[in-house]
């Protein structure tokens, strides 16, 4: 290995935790993880505890194939990396079943599912397969963050404008009820999911000019 | 005349080029193009230029929803007072449905030219002129309870996600005005359907009666009116979707005008008589029982001809017209059989053809060349 030595958090190494937030961001701009966005943002609470198993599951994922990734047979890396990450799934899936068990209960399948979160296999291919132990596990942190904060942005408004609800607890106030309003039965459909995501995008691009492709 | 162009031009004067106020043009022009013929000319290649531009063509069809409006808003009024007197007077019902109906249109208009005058700013292009109908049709597609903010909420969500998102007039997916109303019925059901809401103030005042045919036939109770009031339209239900009398008359307006393709309101039509005779056949429950009156009540004939057809978001080939019209038609029965809870089939049925009217162009299209082809291969091998 010829690495260069750089610094823990160098220029480079940064720019792994940054990117994904906002010019590479695995839901808005690479398109993925689409699925879970739309069912396990109804609510703050399971978006929250979604996001962070997530991360959990691509930090050390990334770290282990980047471990492994001299060892790994070219041919069958792709069972080694679903058994890598379907081991860490299971593990955190145990934890959620022992000690927050209304969430994992909320999150049903979804849970089980991350093995499948094209995001994982995703950063497993195209990053941890090529590249250092530690820039790995930054890679992995950072796109989990990506994913989370657009996870936590859709979930805020689901609840919000769905069940007049932040983490359960009741935001828009009683009077508010009195004098006529009304919770927005479609922000708890899953279309909604779709398209607040859109709007997000929509928000992104037009600030961020580099994102629009060229004709 | 040449006194009104003066004036136009002095108001004009400092939204020209390089002047202070230019960014807002759009907005100038808009108002100087809705009373006279835009000046400018085709600059590049060859182009057919009518008379009958986007403005007028929006004019015609706002004058053909004229009838069913106005007609609609006396019903507003006759629906509500009858509950309370014998005989109603024919102006008291339609200043007691205009007091209604007026604000609606109000705020429809207000919000959503707003909406259309910040993004034409922002992108730099003229005001077009498809939300005039859209914002007459918004308000006539409602129960007549709907609060209004209800209605802005809608009518934002339909120009921006169902409009402006895919490049504004003329490119949109989805008909406007029915993505308003799907949003209102999934965002507030209780609002959009029940057997309270149909009939104004018909929740604050006791022993009233307001359920649509289509509800009490999914309950299971009979339709309660005769044939001529279906088709006149004195009974409960949105708006303008009432009458088929005066939507007939409108239908007559696009067809004549050939703003409307005909293809699609006669297909549609047909649609629907052949998915109806089909259930009165099978007849399992008084929903299928109901034979051909389906064809006269709910919002059938209104989103026929006045949704459907729909230039921007129907199918364009003359084939293609009479498939999308059909499947409407046919769907549009099909919905409201099946699923009570939805009892405004055709207005999932004209989103769902929507959604497909491309897809059954590019068939007809392929189905034409491939016709063509052979046809010539034919030729070749006979010379």
């Amino acid at each position: 290995m010829a690495e260069e030595k750089e610094s823990l958090f160098s220029k480079r190494n940064r720019g792994l935790l940054s990117d994904p937030l906002n010019d590479n961001n695995p839901i808005t701009v690479q398109v993925l993880g689409i699925c879970s966005a739309l069912a396990i943002t109804v609510q703050l609470k399971p978006a929250i505890v979604m996001s962070i198993a997530v991360m959990f599951v691509m930090a050390f994922s990334n770290m282990i194939i980047s471990v492994l990734r001299n060892s790994i047979p070219n041919r069958i890396r792709i069972i080694v990396q679903l058994v890598i990450v379907a081991s860490l799934v299971i593990i955190v899936d145990q934890v959620l079943k022992a000690y927050a068990y209304d969430v994992s209960k909320e999150l049903s399948v979804f849970v089980g599912l991350i093995i499948t979160n094209c995001i994982v296999m995703g950063r497993l291919e195209a990053f941890a397969l090529g590249n250092g132990v530690w820039r790995s596990f930054l890679d992995g942190i950072g796109n989990a963050f990506g994913y989370a904060w657009i996870l936590i942005a859709v979930a805020f408004f689901r609840e919000l404008l769905g069940s007049g609800k932040l983490f359960g607890f009741q935001i828009v106030p009683q009077s508010f009820y009195e004098m006529g309003y009304e919770n927005n039965g479609l922000m708890l459909l899953s279309p909604m999911a779709l398209i607040v995501v859109g709007i997000i995008i929509w928000i992104q691009r037009s600030k961020n000019r580099k994102l629009i492709e060229k004709h | 005349m040449k006194f009104l162009r003066d004036k136009i031009d002095q108001i004009k004067k400092p939204f020209g080029k390089g002047e202070k106020l230019e960014k807002f043009a759009p907005a100038v022009n808009a108002l100087d193009t809705f009373l006279y013929v835009p000046n400018h000319t085709t600059k590049h290649g060859a182009h057919i230029r009518d008379a009958v531009d986007l403005k007028r063509t929006m004019i015609t069809v706002v004058l053909a929803l004229l009838p069913a409006l106005i007609f609609g808003t006396w019903n507003a009024g006759y629906q509500s007072l009858i509950q309370i007197q014998e005989t109603v007077p024919f102006m008291d019902a339609l200043i007691h449905g205009a007091w209604k109906v007026i604000p609606m249109i109000a705020v429809s208009y207000g919000v959503g030219l707003g909406i259309e005058f910040y993004f034409a700013i922002v992108r730099g292009h003229e005001v077009n002129e498809g939300y005039l109908v859209t914002g007459l049709l918004i308000p006539m597609i409602m129960p007549i309870d709907l609060p209004l903010w209800m209605l802005a909420l809608s009518v934002i969500f339909a120009v921006i996600i169902g409009k402006e998102a895919f490049g504004g007039t003329g490119m949109n997916i989805l008909n406007p005005a029915l993505t308003a109303r799907a949003f209102a019925f999934f965002a507030y059901p209780t609002y959009m359907s029940g057997d309270k809401i149909w009939v104004s103030d018909a929740s604050t005042t006791d022993a009233i009666s307001g359920e649509t045919i289509l509800g009490k036939l999914a309950a299971g109770q009979e339709a309660g009116y005769d044939m001529w009031s279906m088709f006149a339209g004195t009974i409960p239900g949105s708006i303008s979707e009432t009458s088929v009398l005066w939507i007939l008359v409108g239908a007559a307006i696009l067809v004549i005008t050939g703003v409307g393709s005909w293809r699609i309101i006669v297909s549609g039509f047909l649609g629907a008589a052949v998915m109806a005779f089909l259930f009165s056949i099978w007849g399992a429950n008084p929903l299928m029982d109901f034979g051909m009156l389906h064809l006269l009540v709910g919002g059938l004939a209104f989103g026929i001809v006045f949704m459907a057809t729909d230039p921007v978001s129907a199918a364009q080939t003359n084939r293609g017209k009479w498939i999308y019209g059909f499947l409407i038609g046919f769907f549009s029965i099909l919905i409201r059989v099946f699923n009570p809870a939805y009892p405004e089939g055709v207005m999932l049925a004209i989103l769902l053809l929507n959604v497909f009217a491309p897809t059954i162009d590019h068939y007809v299209v392929e189905g034409n060349i491939n016709r063509r082809k052979k046809r010539v291969a034919k030729q070749l091998k006979t010379a």
